[in-house]
């Protein structure tokens, strides 16, 4: 089964224990200005939102980049940066409608999100659930179940 | 080892900015945050400078475990000799800064002196620098940051600063982050706009990266959040409620502070807790409560979001209190509320919007302007002199003397300077509801015996934070006491303080006590930082930081005759009217002997040489 990382806005704090987490994955270090996954917050409305790369099937990114530096992997369906080939044209960041791929200054490389090999830490991090890595298939199966117990759970008609 | 091992010292007279390397010898005796600013503090400043004066320091401190996922770790304090109390001033913060400020790779700064002209210090990582904040001076709190951010064109700036009640020494002004995350009590912010010091905005992007061990950290880390997580305040009631979820047990056991403790209950109580927050208004049919906020590393959640009606008469042409901000929290919804016997809950929320926007401790202005209630009431102050009618339970007096007192206006100055200072100027200091100058929170000392001694002990005056008793006598955490009950509170009073010393000196937050004892900071403070924190250390660095702190007050001139009560709280003839505690009083003459025997003081309460020498001091 393929899975996809989830995002679901109305239960995220704010509490960034995702970018915590992604960042010392891939880092080493808690570092929020290193992570690929953002919390976005919303002042006025009190939302807030974690935003990360939805591995596009028709990536942008991949088909922008002339070295060929994007590609896919098989067991996860990631879009991976290939760090070697990459040359920090940025080509891809225009690319992206979302953002979500970006350089960074200390490497010299652009970075995105890669799922982290199928164990992404972000979802493993979060405490409520805000980000999850379920059935690509299925992303709308939480938001159905709700429904079916909403609809399920009436007093009968008859 | 996950201190930063750099901190930064500011000479604001000089306009220099220097790094050096941390002490590492303190940081290991004092851990971080509170206890290891404090002994820089201490060490560096004398006891007796006016707080006001250039020669009063002023420091930011992050702990270890500031900028980690340890649960909670995102919390600084600013360490100062405080202009309310003249004791020592330290105040703690969540929101974002902390974090950021650790993650730029310093473990704390230190501001000496005063700038001519108001400054602004900007980190980034390695830069750090002094620049120019006229343009700065006179704006908000909201203002400051969204100018700061917008002049740097980096949004993910995180700022702490005055506004103009910090300006203008409002002596319980606060120093505020993240829009409504404040180091909120004790004037720490008069002292920052003594120094004409208006901000610190600050970037970091290295990160929080020599974890002793890492695994051990993780698991340690994964460990404490499914403690929290499993029980039932930390992981439902605080998320879910906040706390506010305090308002109905706390009245309901008759120690909810009522018009300036004149009553230990309050008829409106149901109007401005929880449950008010969470029903559809009868105005506009919407709730006030948007949703809950997480502070940085938090997995507690107990911030509250919300929306103000906009057809409130507070609001009305005011659209910029429109959106959704920051509150109630259960001591602003009392300070505002219940100590002034105001019912309105969207009064209060404005009030507490201002209290944010500009700076200023809710508690201590709420409990002042209970003050000035009941002098308005006997007759000693008068509506000329106020500026309104301002009888127990006006809302509208609550929000004028807000606006009054973050503008610095009118009887507002007056306010500003706090309930011991106004009550004694009109022939009544018998009114401030205060110790060492430093109004009460939102329990009442007569009814629960534990958290009098506290308040009485708190060596930043008044507070609840020092001491949190009410875990073990209402809440029952970790073990029930009897509130009514003042036999063994001096043990549990000092086991409270000195825990709380070592939670806040790690840089976590004190909420995680309701779910953490010792046993459960110790091994994510071992896999961080070093071996050597087990639980009887921690408990000793604990105690270490209380003794310290005491030696500094003792040094700036407090005596036992400070660790006192106001009579209304301490006599018969102040004794609670109603509910459980009904006919109780705080039997501080009784603890007070024998809290200083458990502490290791001789009768003046001074650290004898015995405990200095254990302590290590």
């Amino acid at each position: 089964m393929q899975k996809v990382l989830h995002i679901n806005p109305d239960k995220c704090t704010g509490c960034m224990q995702c970018e915590m987490a992604c960042s010392f994955e891939n880092y080493g270090t808690f570092a929020t200005a290193k992570s690929r996954i953002k919390v976005f917050e919303f002042h006025h409305t009190g939302k807030k939102v974690p935003y990360t790369c939805t591995q596009c099937d028709e990536a942008w990114c991949q088909h922008a980049c002339p070295v060929e530096a994007i590609t896919v992997d098989k067991a996860t369906g990631a879009k991976v940066v290939n760090e070697a080939t990459c040359v920090g044209c940025k080509v891809c960041t225009i690319a992206c409608p979302f953002g979500t791929i970006n350089y960074v200054v200390e490497t010299g490389k652009v970075q995105k999100c890669d799922l982290c090999g199928g164990a992404p830490a972000c979802a493993e991090a979060c405490p409520t659930g805000a980000i999850t890595f379920i059935d690509a298939n299925w992303t709308g199966l939480g938001k159905m179940a709700q429904w079916a117990d909403k609809l399920g759970n009436q007093p009968s008609a008859v | 080892m996950s201190w930063a091992g750099k901190i930064l010292r500011v000479n604001l007279t000089a306009g220099t900015v220097k790094s050096e390397p941390l002490n590492m010898g303190w940081a290991h005796d004092y851990l971080g945050s509170r206890g290891l600013g404090t002994k820089y503090l201490v060490e560096e400043v004398a006891a007796t400078v006016d707080p006001l004066s250039e020669a009063n320091k002023i420091i930011w401190a992050t702990g270890p475990l500031t900028g980690t996922p340890a649960s909670t770790g995102g919390r600084y304090t600013v360490i100062t000799k405080g202009p309310l109390t003249g004791a020592i001033a330290c105040s703690n913060s969540g929101g974002y800064w902390g974090a950021e400020f650790k993650m730029a790779g310093w473990d704390m700064v230190i501001f000496e002196g005063k700038s001519a002209k108001p400054v602004y210090l900007y980190v980034n990582d390695d830069v750090a620098e002094l620049r120019d904040a006229a343009h700065l001076w006179g704006k908000s709190v909201w203002e400051t940051e969204e100018i700061i951010k917008k002049g740097l064109q980096d949004p993910l700036t995180r700022v702490s600063s005055i506004g103009k009640a910090g300006e203008n020494q409002v002596l319980f002004a606060a120093v505020v982050n993240d829009l409504h995350r404040a180091a909120g009590r004790s004037g720490v912010g008069a002292v920052m706009g003594s120094k004409n010091l208006k901000a610190i905005a600050v970037r970091g992007t290295k990160g929080v990266g020599n974890i002793r061990d890492p695994k051990a950290f993780m698991e340690a880390v994964k460990a404490g959040k499914k403690v929290l997580a499993e029980n039932g305040v930390t992981g439902t009631g605080l998320p879910a409620m906040g706390t506010q979820v305090l308002m109905s047990v706390i009245n309901e056991v008759g120690a909810l502070p009522t018009r300036n403790h004149r009553d230990n209950q309050f008829e409106g109580a149901k109007d401005i807790g929880a449950e008010a927050m969470a029903t559809p208004r009868k105005t506009d049919g919407k709730k006030h409560l948007v949703t809950n906020q997480a502070c940085f590393g938090c997995t507690i959640a107990c911030g509250r979001i919300s929306k103000m009606d906009e057809g409130h008469f507070t609001i009305v042409n005011k659209p910029q209190y429109r959106g959704a901000s920051g509150g109630l929290e259960y001591e602003a919804a009392w300070s505002l509320g219940a100590a002034n016997g105001v019912n309105d809950l969207e009064a209060l929320q404005y009030a507490n919007l201002l209290c944010n926007e500009e700076g200023i401790d809710p508690i201590s202005f709420g409990a002042t302007v209970g003050a000035v209630m009941e002098l308005y009431d006997m007759g000693v102050l008068t509506k000329e002199q106020i500026g309104i009618e301002a009888n127990f339970g006006s809302a509208q007096a609550l929000a004028f003397l807000a606006e009054e007192t973050i503008y610095g206006r009118g009887f507002g100055k007056e306010i500003g300077q706090g309930s011991k200072r106004l009550t004694a100027k009109y022939g009544h200091p018998e009114l401030s509801m205060s110790s060492k100058g430093q109004e009460f929170p939102a329990y009442d000392g007569r009814a629960i015996q534990g958290i009098g001694l506290a308040y009485a002990t708190s060596n930043r005056g008044g507070c609840h934070l020092r001491g949190y008793t009410i875990a073990s006598e209402v809440l029952g955490i970790p073990v029930k006491t009897d509130p009514l009950e003042s036999e063994g509170k001096p043990d549990l009073v000092k086991a409270f303080q000195d825990a709380t010393a070592a939670f806040d000196s790690s840089g976590l937050c004190i909420f995680t006590t309701f779910a953490w004892g010792l046993q459960d900071l110790s091994p994510q403070m071992q896999g961080a930082c070093d071996e050597r924190y087990t639980i009887e250390e921690l408990a000793k660095i604990g105690e270490r930081i209380w003794n310290m702190e005491r030696e500094f007050n003792n040094r700036a001139g407090f005596t036992s005759k400070d660790d006192s009560l106001p009579a209304r709280l301490t006599s018969v003839e102040g004794a609670c009217k109603t509910g459980p505690a009904k006919g109780k009083f705080n039997e501080l003459a009784k603890m007070l002997p024998k809290y200083y025997e458990v502490r290791g003081w001789d009768s003046e309460g001074r650290p004898t040489a015995a405990t200095k020498a254990r302590l290590g001091l």
